[in-house]
């Protein structure tokens, strides 16, 4: 493992993903993504009280059906790091509870699942660990209660917003896993701050942090976008995309038609959620369920893996502060 | 007939302040709650002025149901509450006049919530 | 290029790219979404005037607030009243109809935190700002009068 550059680490053997689940709800399946969650569930409440019960349990019920699938047995795992969008990660801290496999909680919003495998493969590479378990997830309805109105509060959404998506996404990394898709390079983002109060338009806050990112990452590998087969963002939107395209081309970067944006791609522009999905479980369950399966299946060679993050507290938005953004980079190699 | 042409007004006048305070909001992006207290202002400075009591004779429920028409009885209930009951009349006055309104509000809504789940969205 | 400048840049680029709600159709629907709610408001008075012509107009529009009040909470209990606003936008909220949804929703949501801190506290979560400011210039209003009819 080496630095290279100033923020992207070079990973000396890659670091192999052993399996990748994803767990969605019924909207997201309705999506033009559909055919590829395979696992989805149609009662958002999972049985359980609230939404924030509905949302753990969704997460541990992905974990346990992938590490079941997989035969991989919780003690094996070495570490478990997770993220949510919930104050204090909530949904992570009491799932990690259930496990009983030592935590970390990685906190960087809807990047999330880029931080918790780049960090996950750092500790594999380093030799520190054997196993790890990644995970990311976000429900709508738990996160619309805590951003923004009660569910049966009547206000039309505004057309620049994006609709956070119910779903799971978790992997197990694993030191023996070479013949698996792997992470080869990792690159951690600066924090950027463009000045973005209206907490609706997410897409704009989030645009410059990918693209400061990537901007970073093709500095330090001296390559440039068309050497990937694909390049994904998380939850950019449509909106959200199409600034980061403009971003990108200012800073002499041409993206071109391989590019896809996760949170624009999950959902039609029939279903109402104007921009596009949101969220950790976007970006977390679009990679679990598409990009993973592609790069196992040898469509995709090379692939970069952008989720990005509003960091954004609705204390601090109420004050008058803008929503800082920020970006994670995985490079994946088939 | 003139049922006809009041319930004419009714709509006009009450469609087009909604119009409005939609106009504002797609303009400026301000949010309902900060939408619904700048009209509130209104009202309650055009009931001070008992200029909206025009407004509700000539088109009813069109200006009662606003919330315009919430902001005007709110301060005539403070004139009127002042003039018989002198200065705590003045204090109190304009919750009694909308207090069946704001109870019928806090009371159901608290029954309701024993029998009612909020419901998924699905668009 | 310093921070500020780069991000008024930024604000004024994005302000230009971002979708325009179709205008002219919230309008309308707000238009036709308002006017529906006080028509329905207009008949349910004129009703209760056929039935007791002595009624004064003040308890006539008693009567119509709290009808549609009571109306609004039951739709929002059964989860309809969220789609009507998705249409109807301010239409649905600047009359006395958002009010009772605000304080419904709140308590049917937040029920789950319990009926002090839950149902008892953030009932007023979007209303309370209508409330509070409410009372606040009736006060002001009620002692400026005061204070006139003094002299």
């Amino acid at each position: 493992m080496k630095k290279i550059g100033k923020q992207t680490y070079v990973l000396s053997n890659g670091v192999g993903i052993r399996c990748s689940h994803a767990l969605v709800g019924e909207k997201e399946k309705q999506g033009p993504l559909g055919k590829y969650f395979k696992d989805f569930f149609t009662d958002d409440t999972f049985g359980q009280k609230t939404f924030e019960k509905a949302e753990r349990h969704m997460l541990l019920t992905a974990i346990e059906d992938m590490l079941k699938r997989n035969n991989i047995s919780i003690s094996d795992l070495d570490v478990y790091i997770g993220g949510d969008i919930l104050n204090q990660l909530v949904t992570s801290n009491y799932v990690a509870e259930q496990l009983q496999v030592p935590f970390i909680g990685a906190y960087s919003a809807c990047s999330s699942v880029t931080e918790s495998l780049a960090l996950g493969s750092l500790l594999v590479d380093g030799g520190f660990c054997t196993k790890v378990l990644c995970s990311a997830c976000s429900h709508f309805s738990a996160a619309e209660r805590q951003y923004r109105y009660p569910l049966e509060f009547g206000n039309q959404r505004q057309a620049y917003s994006q609709w956070t998506v119910t779903g799971a996404g978790c992997s197990v990394l694993d030191k023996f896993a070479t013949d698996m898709p792997k992470i080869t390079k990792v690159c951690f983002g600066k924090v950027v701050d463009f000045g973005i109060l209206d907490i609706a338009n997410m897409g704009a806050a989030m645009a410059p942090a990918a693209c400061d990112t990537l901007t970073a990452f093709l500095n330090d590998t001296k390559t440039a976008p068309a050497d990937y087969d694909f390049i994904a963002t998380g939850d950019l939107g449509k909106l959200g995309s199409d600034i980061f395209r403009e971003l990108m081309s200012k800073n002499n970067y041409d993206i071109g038609n391989n590019y896809i944006d996760c949170g624009h791609m999950i959902f039609s522009s029939t279903q109402g959620c104007m921009q596009g999905g949101s969220g950790a479980g976007c970006s977390a369950s679009v990679f679990s369920a598409y990009i993973y399966q592609k790069l196992k299946s040898k469509k995709f060679k090379k692939a970069l893996l952008l989720a990005t993050g509003a960091l954004m507290s609705t204390t601090t938005n109420q004050q008058g502060d803008p929503i800082p953004a920020v970006s994670h980079l995985i490079m994946l190699e088939a | 007939m003139e049922a006809i042409l009041m319930y004419l007004k009714v709509f006009a006048v009450g469609g087009l302040i909604c119009a409005i305070a939609e106009l504002i909001m797609i303009k400026t992006k301000i949010t309902p709650a900060r939408i619904l207290v700048l009209f509130l202002m209104i009202g309650a400075v055009l009931g001070g002025f008992n200029l909206w009591t025009y407004v509700i004779q000539w088109a009813g429920a069109g200006a009662t149901l606003p919330i315009i028409g919430f902001g005007s009885s709110l301060a005539k209930g403070a004139i009127e509450g002042a003039t018989s009951n002198g200065f705590f009349g003045a204090l109190g006055g304009g919750l009694a006049a909308t207090s069946a309104g704001i109870a019928v509000s806090i009371g159901l809504s608290y029954l309701i919530c024993f029998f009612t789940n909020s419901h998924t969205k699905k668009n | 290029m310093n921070k500020q400048q780069r991000n008024s840049e930024y604000l004024m680029y994005v302000e230009n790219q971002s979708p325009k709600s179709a205008w002219f159709t919230s309008l309308l629907r707000a238009f036709i979404m308002g006017g529906t709610i006080c028509c329905f408001g207009q008949m349910i008075g004129d009703v209760i005037k056929s039935f007791f012509p002595t009624m004064d107009i003040l308890t006539v529009g008693a009567w119509v607030n709290i009808s549609v009040i009571t109306l609004t909470i039951l739709l929002t209990a059964f989860g309809v009243f969220d789609l009507l606003a998705k249409y109807g936008g301010a239409g649905t909220f600047i009359p006395i109809s958002g009010f009772a949804n605000s304080i419904a929703s709140c308590a049917i949501e937040y029920k789950k935190e319990g009926l002090v801190f839950g149902v008892g506290a953030k009932m007023f979560y979007v209303a309370g700002p209508v409330l509070v400011n409410g009372v606040a210039y009736s006060m002001i209003v009620g002692i400026i009068y005061f204070i006139i009819s003094l002299f």
